[in-house]
């Protein structure tokens, strides 16, 4: 169960039926195993991880760190609601340390996510303060290194 | 200058491998997908990387002792221990070497006297003849077959022995068939040895890449090890081809003969591969279970495809190579290489490369990507099968 997931989690792309060569199952049972991860939110999604930077539409991405009160009964669950749910928020985690909420945006322009956070982050009740840090280059996304590339320069040897 | 006449006979006499003669052509042909090379796709994990850069850093320049760094052989030795299962001294039993190959060379001419028989199981690593060669022996094949999963039989050793025979190469896991010996198997070659004096070079240079078992030492089980020369290396385990390290481990009779070869020859391994050498054999063991699990799942998807398009392939349990047979196509194993090269782009090694008894079969490694080797596959099915095109 946990190799599957291990599997997608590197390279979504596999088909059922490669993953169950790959760890010697039934191709049926394989199949049925992803269906019920994905109904009870165990695979959450499928995404494919681009490189902007190398095309024309780059998009600015910011973190934002949030510090927010925590409220009665919802502790940090209904705050966060609130902003994830926004188009413009790609992801949000709840941190341990000297603030609150990691909260990732994209945006058009630096002008764009600073308005958003001007405009919708700051001013709920909840939020006592924001820090806007913008990224400037993306080494590694999940675990796949961006720009570098690694060719095969294995030479010609006999063995 | 006739040089013929005046070269050394015994190195002319020596063929050049088949496999390279046969990758010149791949290397010229620029959009071929190769599941030809016989090194591991990954690249050195970082941190063994940066234990040598950390050497040259402090000025760790200098040679070491012919043997090799002390503190590399006290960890080396723990490793067997936990591994395999044998004690060696690291003071007088262990050498490193620069790559297995060497210690492969070493011990054979450490071994050999002129005319003595030095049997080699075939198909196999093309190095073991030509060594033998050299040290002016004579090379003795043993046969293994397909429907033995390739594995050494003990009528088959017997049939070989004569009373000029002195050492048994034991290649396994096996390049380029995959097979592999259990303890079972193993057991059964060493009842043959004891009663004779019969050394055996266990060559356990893929001993960490074993499928759904342990790997066995021959030197494990008893009265083998005194009779035992183990040859292993970080190449493929720890996926450090270039660093050029190895070791021999053998009883302090026998390493004495070769720690003297070594110091003309080599006088020691490089020092920064040796400083690697010790963070991988300490706290690599993660870094091979991380890479025997891709290979692994590589290794399930190549033999489901090849059995699929009718190139009957037993399902190897070792090192990282499939060895199919390709008789079903009515091609010699060389020209079905050529002809796959010319059609479809994808190099193969003729399994003649390894021996005359590897004709009918081709060896594919999978220290290849999954992509690279799906691709592969599917332009080999349409080769055999003729779909699309």
């Amino acid at each position: 169960m946990k190799k599957i997931l291990e599997l997608l989690e590197r390279n979504a792309c596999l088909t059922p039926e490669q993953i169950a060569v790959m760890l010697g199952r039934d191709p049926d049972a394989v199949r049925e195993q992803i269906k019920s991860f994905e109904k009870e939110n165990v695979i959450v999604g499928y995404k494919t991880i681009v490189n902007w930077e190398k095309t024309e539409n780059e998009p600015v991405t910011a973190m934002i760190e949030l510090r927010v009160t925590p409220q009665r009964g919802e502790g940090f669950d209904e705050v966060a609601k609130r902003i994830y749910q926004y188009e413009e928020v790609s992801s949000v985690y709840l941190m341990s340390g000297g603030y609150d909420l990691a909260v990732m945006l994209e945006g058009k322009s630096m002008k764009e996510v600073a308005m958003f956070v001007a405009e919708k982050l700051a001013p709920m009740e909840q939020v006592i303060s924001t820090a806007t840090h913008f990224v400037l280059k993306k080494y590694k996304i999940d675990g796949n290194i961006v720009n570098d590339k690694l060719e095969d320069t294995r030479e010609v040897i006999s063995l | 200058m006739n040089y013929e006449t005046l070269v050394s006979e015994r190195a002319s006499s020596i063929p050049p491998s088949g496999i390279r003669k046969f990758f010149d052509i791949v290397s010229e042909m620029k959009d071929a997908i190769s599941l030809g090379v016989g090194e591991p796709d990954f690249v050195t994990p970082w941190h063994i990387r940066s234990e040598a850069i950390y050497s040259l850093e402090r000025g760790r320049t200098y040679y070491t002792s012919n043997a090799g760094l002390m503190e590399l052989r006290r960890e080396l030795a723990l490793y067997m221990e936990r591994r395999i299962d044998v004690s060696y001294d690291p003071a007088k039993e262990i050498l490193i070497t620069v790559g297995g190959s060497e210690a492969i060379d070493l011990c054979i001419r450490a071994l050999v006297n002129p005319g003595d028989e030095v049997l080699v199981p075939e198909p196999s690593f093309v190095c073991y003849k030509p060594c033998a060669v050299l040290a002016g022996a004579v090379p003795v094949p043993l046969v293994t077959k397909n429907e033995d999963k390739f594995k050494l039989t003990k009528e088959a050793l017997l049939a070989a022995i004569t009373p000029k025979t002195k050492l048994l190469v034991l290649p396994y896991p096996n390049n380029p068939t995959g097979g592999v010996m259990t303890r079972g198997d193993l057991e059964e070659i060493a009842q043959v040895l004891r009663e004779k004096n019969i050394f055996v070079l266990s060559d356990e240079i893929y001993g960490e890449l074993t499928y759904g078992m342990e790997h066995t030492s021959i030197a494990s089980l008893p009265g083998m090890r005194e009779r035992t020369i183990i040859v292993n290396g970080f190449s493929k385990s720890y996926a450090m081809t270039g660093w050029r390290l190895g070791w021999a481990a053998a009883p302090k009779e026998i390493m004495q003969l070769m720690v003297k070869i070594h110091q003309y020859a080599i006088m020691c391994a490089p020092t920064a591969s040796q400083y690697a050498a010790i963070e991988a054999v300490k706290n690599g063991d993660e870094d091979i279970a991380r890479m025997r699990e891709q290979y692994d799942y590589r290794r399930k998807i190549i033999v489901d495809s090849f059995n699929k398009m009718g190139l009957s392939c037993f399902e190897p349990e070792g090192a990282f190579y499939v060895f199919p047979s390709i008789q079903s196509t009515g091609y010699s194993s060389e020209a079905f290489a050529e002809t796959l090269l010319k059609k479809e782009k994808i190099a193969v090694v003729p399994g003649t490369a390894f021996g005359e008894s590897g004709e009918g079969f081709v060896r594919c490694s999978y220290a290849y990507s999954l992509e690279n080797i799906n691709e592969a596959l599917e332009r080999i099915d349409r080769f055999v099968n003729g779909k699309g095109v």
